[in-house]
């Protein structure tokens, strides 16, 4: 299997300072808060790879820079081989732009509510220029839902009729690629298990990728083939979901499995994580774990980990082994 | 739902101008009694203002139609010397008021609306460019607003009347007169239109449904046009109604100082003007009804214009 999206030592930084006249009068430097720092990863054709974190571990930046959304600091991104930030070659920025799609997190949000569906779905395709006769009612009925639906306005249907309507617009421009920003996070968990399904099986009709970007260990251990995990912007540990579920070696990625609520675990007394997500624009020196992990020591305070291969597994810990 | 629909002898969909009679917004309208009186005003205004030709007993300003022994004849009472009878009475000139009051409301209601429209163009657009772009396209156009705030914008209009008066020849001063009103008007209103549009941009560009469009390639004009600006409408309606008022108020201030309208084509400000040079001398009429229109007309399109910042009010719903 090729690689259709390979990321390559992505880094974005915000400048999140105060107004400059702030910053006179206080005597405040300027701030930069890392949102991604050297990132790499591979998304090989026809799967499904997820990227996992906490909340402000960057997961829907690196999202977002994928699609073009946000221009990456350093580092690149190449869609079948075309890096979208750095191409000047319009034709292939077109081709790309109309190879890849995302479905966001809010279905309430992510559709104009003065826009007719018909028009909603097509767009992708009316901004390129294609033909667009029938092409929504084709579409309505793939997502699972009427041809007749497509002359009603967005408000008229339900959380996840909606994100089906988002899944109907991403597939428009027949995409290879569809980066997912936690599209179920805001819907009932019964809806959930419906969208998802519905994603899995326009996948296997289509041939479609799929970056899954989620904080739900469920959901993805239900969608992906291959997990990376994130902390505070960097890669802590990629791995085929069953190797990872099996034999997780970064101890973040252990402390997110006991975090996680269990069926079975009724009763028993969890540990609850260790400590908060260090503030990301003075980040922790050395390892940005070292703070909340159990197993630190004095290399981890000054020596930022390089990921390492083990097995099956690529980690950025000095002690996984 | 099978039962309520088998009890109607035909269940066929509602018409379409049902589900309008049945809306949120009409249902709003119809239960709001001072709106529906504020709106018939209106409507009524408009119309006898469009069809003055037709409403008038004559033409006020085509002198043939004028006899000066007509002058100051009193409301409903038949006149000394020609025995005619003048709803409204009669002007110094012979002319007849309620004619003057429906020539005048055209001018009055042209220049309100036109000024708005004006306004509202020039203010959606630069608060769409402020509020998308952001940065110094966004901090010029603001400070230029924010300045222009500290003048009063009666000021703002007689400075922008007096410069084009100045500019424009003197051969042509009476046929430009209500152009530069209008430009006037417009100019020193479009700052709340800008500030809202600004505001409401700003929410919405934010919104996953613009960051949609803008990964599909988009360009920013058209993600401006097509997706924010038909969801910023509803504030910037609201305020266009209630400027409409403010127009008209504001052009019958200038025409009243005499800056306005020139008298060959009065509006009610120059009504008004004129009329007061006989308040004193008993001939009360020739001020009263035009100022009388003018209040009724202010208030109505000023009523309308709140009931309709409630009726679109998402929270108020």
């Amino acid at each position: 299997m090729s690689a259709l999206i390979s990321v390559k030592n992505l880094t974005r930084v915000f400048d999140v300072s105060k107004p400059w006249l702030n910053r006179v009068i206080e005597r405040k430097p300027k701030a930069f808060l890392t949102a991604v720092s050297d990132v790499s990863f591979e998304v090989p054709e026809n799967s499904v790879y997820a990227l996992v974190g906490e909340s402000g571990s960057g997961k829907s930046t690196i999202g977002k820079i994928i699609v073009g959304l946000v221009p990456p600091t350093s580092g690149s991104v190449e869609v079948n081989g075309v890096d979208l930030s750095a191409s000047k070659n319009t034709a292939d920025i077109a081709r790309v732009r109309s190879d890849i799609q995302m479905i966001f997190q809010d279905p309430y949000a992510s559709l104009n509510p003065r826009w007719r569906v018909r028009d909603i779905i097509a767009e992708p395709v009316t901004v390129l220029g294609g033909e667009t006769e029938g092409l929504a009612e084709r579409l309505l009925e793939q997502v699972g839902l009427s041809a007749a639906d497509a002359h009603e306005y967005p408000h008229e249907f339900s959380g996840g009729q909606r994100q089906r309507l988002c899944i109907a617009r991403a597939l428009a421009s027949e995409p290879k690629m569809i980066v997912c920003d936690e599209p179920t996070s805001a819907l009932d968990v019964s809806v959930q298990a419906q969208v998802l399904n519905l994603m899995s099986d326009l996948r296997e009709e289509f041939g479609l990728t799929y970056l899954f970007i989620s904080h739900d260990l469920t959901v993805v251990q239900h969608v992906a083939d291959m997990i990376g995990v994130l902390y505070l912007g960097s890669l802590v540990e990629e791995a085929p979901r069953d190797t990872l579920f099996s034999t997780p070696k970064h101890p973040y990625t252990r402390m997110l499995f006991d975090a996680a609520p269990r069926m079975d675990g009724f009763g028993r007394e969890v540990d609850p994580p260790k400590g908060e997500i260090p503030d990301p624009i003075n980040p922790p020196s050395g390892c940005t774990f070292h703070p909340r992990c159990p197993l630190a020591v004095d290399r981890c305070r000054t020596e930022r980990p390089e990921m390492r291969r083990i097995g099956e597994t690529r980690v950025s810990c000095h002690m996984a082994e | 739902m099978s039962d309520s629909t088998a009890k109607q002898p035909e269940p066929v969909a509602p018409s379409r101008l049902r589900k309008v009679w049945e809306s949120d917004f009409v249902y709003s309208f119809r239960h709001a009694p001072v709106a529906v009186v504020a709106a018939s005003m209106v409507t009524l205004m408009v119309l006898s203002a469009l069809f003055a030709p037709l409403i008038a007993p004559h033409n006020p300003f085509d002198p043939a139609t004028l006899n000066l022994m007509n002058g100051f004849t009193p409301p409903m009472e038949p006149n000394a010397f020609t025995g005619e009878v003048f709803l409204l009475g009669t002007d110094d000139q012979g002319r007849d008021v309620f004619s003057t009051i429906l020539y005048g409301m055209r001018i009055s209601l042209f220049v309100g609306f036109a000024a708005v429209t004006l306004a509202m163009v020039l203010g959606v657009t630069l608060g769409l460019l402020a509020g998308y772009i952001g940065g110094w396209t966004e901090t010029i156009i603001m400070r230029i607003a924010d300045m222009q705030l500290t003048f009063p914008a009666i000021l703002v209009a007689m400075l922008i009347f007096g410069i084009a008066k100045g500019i424009t020849p003197p051969e042509y001063r009476n046929d430009m007169a209500i152009w530069v009103l209008i430009l006037a008007i417009g100019l020193s209103d479009w700052v709340q239109f800008a500030r809202v549009v600004r505001g409401a941009t700003m929410v919405e560009k934010n919104r996953e449904y613009v960051q949609a469009a803008r990964l599909i390639g988009r360009r920013p004009v058209s993600i401006m046009v097509r997706h924010i600006l038909p969801n910023v409408l509803n504030p910037v309606l609201v305020i266009a109604t209630i400027s409409l008022a403010l127009a008209i108020i504001a052009e019958a201030t200038l025409s009243f100082l005499g800056v306005g309208a020139p008298p060959t084509q009065p509006s009610l400000g120059t009504l008004i003007r004129i009329g007061q040079g006989f308040l004193f001398s008993g001939e009360w009429w020739i001020l009263f009804f035009p100022a009388c229109t003018l209040l009724v007309l202010a208030l109505s399109v000023n009523l309308l214009g709140d009931w309709l910042r409630d009726a679109l009010n998402p929270r108020l719903k």
